[in-house]
């Protein structure tokens, strides 16, 4: 049986194919059917042919093999320095077999490539910093992810979340109408708090266009409430747009790259459409790389930049504090061992290590910010990172890479994690419940709410 | 014999290097794909060269990169390595004379001590890279006969010039022909093996400083702290 009726290398279009999937729970019969599935050998081979080019083809023929690269991956040191977890071999072993083959591959070889692309590597791109070459094994197991794809072999949790994109243009089955509507229920919720309170809804020119991960819409509304919260506090002129909202892309980690474009091309529209001055994304890290640092390459823009200025939430926590537009009571501060986690996606792969620990100047007391160690951009991935958060398959092994962050913020001596970043938020959640630690863990909106002085024109009237 | 080998052959094999290397590297040029790779390198020139640059000169200083100085011992061994393969076949006095009598230049000539030193330097830290290579398993599973066999393709004309340095007079013919066949089989093949990182190093650390210079945060504070 070459194609399964579940798991194929059919990309899910539609909302039946995606509730056939999420019947079959955990992907049982999908595994079961990928133990059967062909390996179109020559549209792999083609799809290399065509897309690999010389920045490639030199990491693999130049990588000296030096073995710089292990001691750069938590995996390989949290899994007992196993060889077979040194970043190069994992892309040597893979992607490196797959070229020496020309694309004849077996069935077996796939599942194991699998696990390689998924379940030992989170793409946290560490290695590259690390490689005197400057070989970037992430970016390689990022496109072997995209040829694993096109074959079908892709965890269930990673098929369906593209699919979700291709159909929602949202990680989640989250409708605009459901976007909306939650967003104005939570403003109804907290407006007798909050006078004057409100969302505008497509509102041409303004400042700042805010766009957010589907969960929020879905499991955590709240959030939704601390941004509007936050942004009326401040006295941003702000907006939502109805369609185009969505910022995540599990497209990327599905390695689904025509799923990418269109999803970001959702978010660029909005932004052609209401033209504001400035896009903020909300707490997330990959959905910041994915809409902000990859998808102006996705949707073709020479330039490499989103249609309008684009920034991470951090850089307008920075940004408001910094100018007095948001202003904390210093009664209020964190007075508590505190860390931050450094979000991959948004410190090493794009820059934003300042602007944090600005932010940390503003809301800890003074002796209580301690960095773990590593940090900033040669920080630790949450082990939760690239989509291994989310797959259920490869949960064991998404487990034991936790380690690695427990023991950092066990030694830090912080009893509390500031983490602005969904998956890494998870993962630290998760690495809370798995291994008790007695750790708190928050995003910064929440914090800040509690600390914030709200003008008097929005205090509640006695 | 010694004739042809520092006639003709002479002339081949530092040609097949410079315009093999050359090719390399405008091939890796043509090669880059601004879509593909996800880097706009002609939109952002000025991130981009500032990224390429402090990404190649960083690498180039013993410990001026984090993973230099997580790693001494390799640190110490590679740049001795590397400093005498690159000062001693430029700079010993007896190929300055070679280069002044073939193509009328010539550089400054290192000290004949200093000269013995770093090829004693280059000979000793290819042992310890072998005995790197074989000793830990991290490297040793990821070693193919290629990484060996360039290991010593790289050393060859080192060993081989040190004793013709210090052979008997009748033996020195013999080691200063096995010295020269080395050299120039060690030219003649670095276009076509992993040697080509003589110039593809350059290209790959100007590639990824320009992707974390441009896309990668280079556009934001205060750049990559390598």
């Amino acid at each position: 049986m070459p194609e399964g009726t579940l798991c194929n290398k059919a990309p899910v279009d539609t909302e039946e194919q995606l509730k056939a999937l999420l019947a079959d729970k955990g992907g049982k019969t999908y595994y079961h059917e990928m133990k059967q599935l062909d390996i179109d050998r020559q549209k792999l081979w083609d799809t290399i042919c065509k897309t690999m080019k010389s920045r490639t083809k030199t990491w693999l023929n130049i990588c000296a093999r030096c073995g710089m690269c292990a001691d750069s991956c938590f995996l390989y040191r949290i899994n007992d320095r196993d060889p077979k977890q040194v970043p190069a071999y994992k892309v040597h072993s893979t992607l490196g077999e797959i070229i020496r083959k020309k694309g004849r591959v077996d069935n077996a070889f796939m599942h194991m490539a699998m696990e390689t692309a998924w379940a030992r590597c989170t793409c946290c791109n560490r290695c590259a910093m690390y490689c005197p070459h400057g070989i970037d094994s992430g970016i390689m197991i990022s496109y072997l992810r995209g040829l694993l794809y096109q074959q079908g072999f892709v965890p269930w949790e990673m098929k369906i979340g593209a699919g979700m994109h291709r159909v929602y243009r949202a990680q989640m089955d989250v409708t605009p109408e459901d976007f909306v509507d939650t967003f104005e229920w939570m403003i109804e919720e907290y407006e007798e708090d909050y006078i004057g309170l409100n969302v505008p809804v497509d509102k041409a020119e303004a400042d700042i266009m805010y766009t957010v991960n589907a969960r929020e819409v879905k499991h955590y509304p709240e959030d939704l409430a601390e941004a509007a919260i936050l942004f009326n506090i401040a006295g941003e002129n702000w907006t939502i747009p109805s369609s185009g909202w969505e910022l995540t892309s599990l497209a990327m980690f599905a390695g689904d790259w025509e799923a990418c474009r269109l999803q970001v091309e959702s978010v660029y529209e909005a932004m052609d459409r209401l033209r504001p001055k400035r896009m903020i994304g909300t707490e997330c890290g990959h959905a910041h790389r994915a809409t902000v640092v990859e998808g102006p390459y996705w949707a073709g823009r020479k330039d490499g930049l989103p249609p309008v200025d684009s920034i991470h939430y951090v850089e307008w926590v920075a940004e408001a504090l910094r100018t007095g537009k948001l202003l904390i009571d210093p009664k209020k501060r964190i007075k508590q061992p505190v860390t931050i986690q450094d979000s991959c996606n948004y410190i090493r792969n794009h820059g934003l290590k300042e602007v944090t620990r600005e932010i940390i100047s503003y809301m800890v007391e003074p002796g209580y910010f301690i960095d773990m160690t590593p940090n900033r951009e040669h920080n630790y991935c949450c082990g939760g990172g690239g989509g291994f958060n989310g797959i259920g398959l490869f949960r064991p092994q998404r487990n034991k890479a936790l380690i690695t962050k427990r023991d950092q913020i066990l030694d830090s001596g912080a009893e509390m994690v500031i983490a602005p970043c969904h998956n890494c938020w998870d993962a630290i959640r998760d690495l809370e419940e798995e291994y008790k630690i007695g750790i708190k863990w928050s995003f910064l909106k929440p914090l800040l709410i509690d600390m914030v002085i709200v003008p008097e024109h929005m205090k509640p009237k006695e | 014999m010694y004739e042809f080998l520092t006639g003709p052959m002479f002339y081949i094999s530092i040609a097949v290097f410079v315009i093999g290397l050359l090719f390399q590297a405008i091939r890796y040029i043509k090669g880059l794909d601004w879509k593909l790779d996800r880097v706009a390198y002609r939109a952002h020139p000025r991130a981009g060269f500032k990224g390429a640059l402090r990404s190649i000169a960083l690498w180039l200083i013993p410990f001026g990169t984090r993973s230099w100085r997580e790693q001494p011992f390799m640190t110490v061994v590679f740049f001795i390595f590397h400093i005498g393969a690159i000062a001693v076949p430029l700079f010993l006095m007896a190929h300055n004379l070679i280069l002044a009598e073939k193509f009328g230049l010539s550089f400054f000539t290192l000290s004949p001590a200093l000269a013995d030193t770093l090829t004693w330097g280059v000979v000793i830290a290819a042992l310890l890279l072998l005995l790197r290579r074989i000793s830990l398993p991290e490297v040793r599973s990821l070693s193919t006969v290629h990484d060996y066999f360039i290991l010593a393709l790289a050393t060859a004309p080192f060993a081989t010039g040190l004793i013709a340095r210090y052979a008997s007079a009748d033996a020195y013919p013999a080691w200063l022909i096995a010295h020269i066949i080395a050299g120039e089989l060690m030219l003649i093949l670095a276009p076509f093996t992993k040697l080509s990182h003589i110039v593809l190093f350059f290209m790959s650390r100007a590639q990824i400083g320009m992707d974390f210079g441009i896309k990668r945060g280079g556009l934001k504070g205060k750049g990559m702290a390598w």
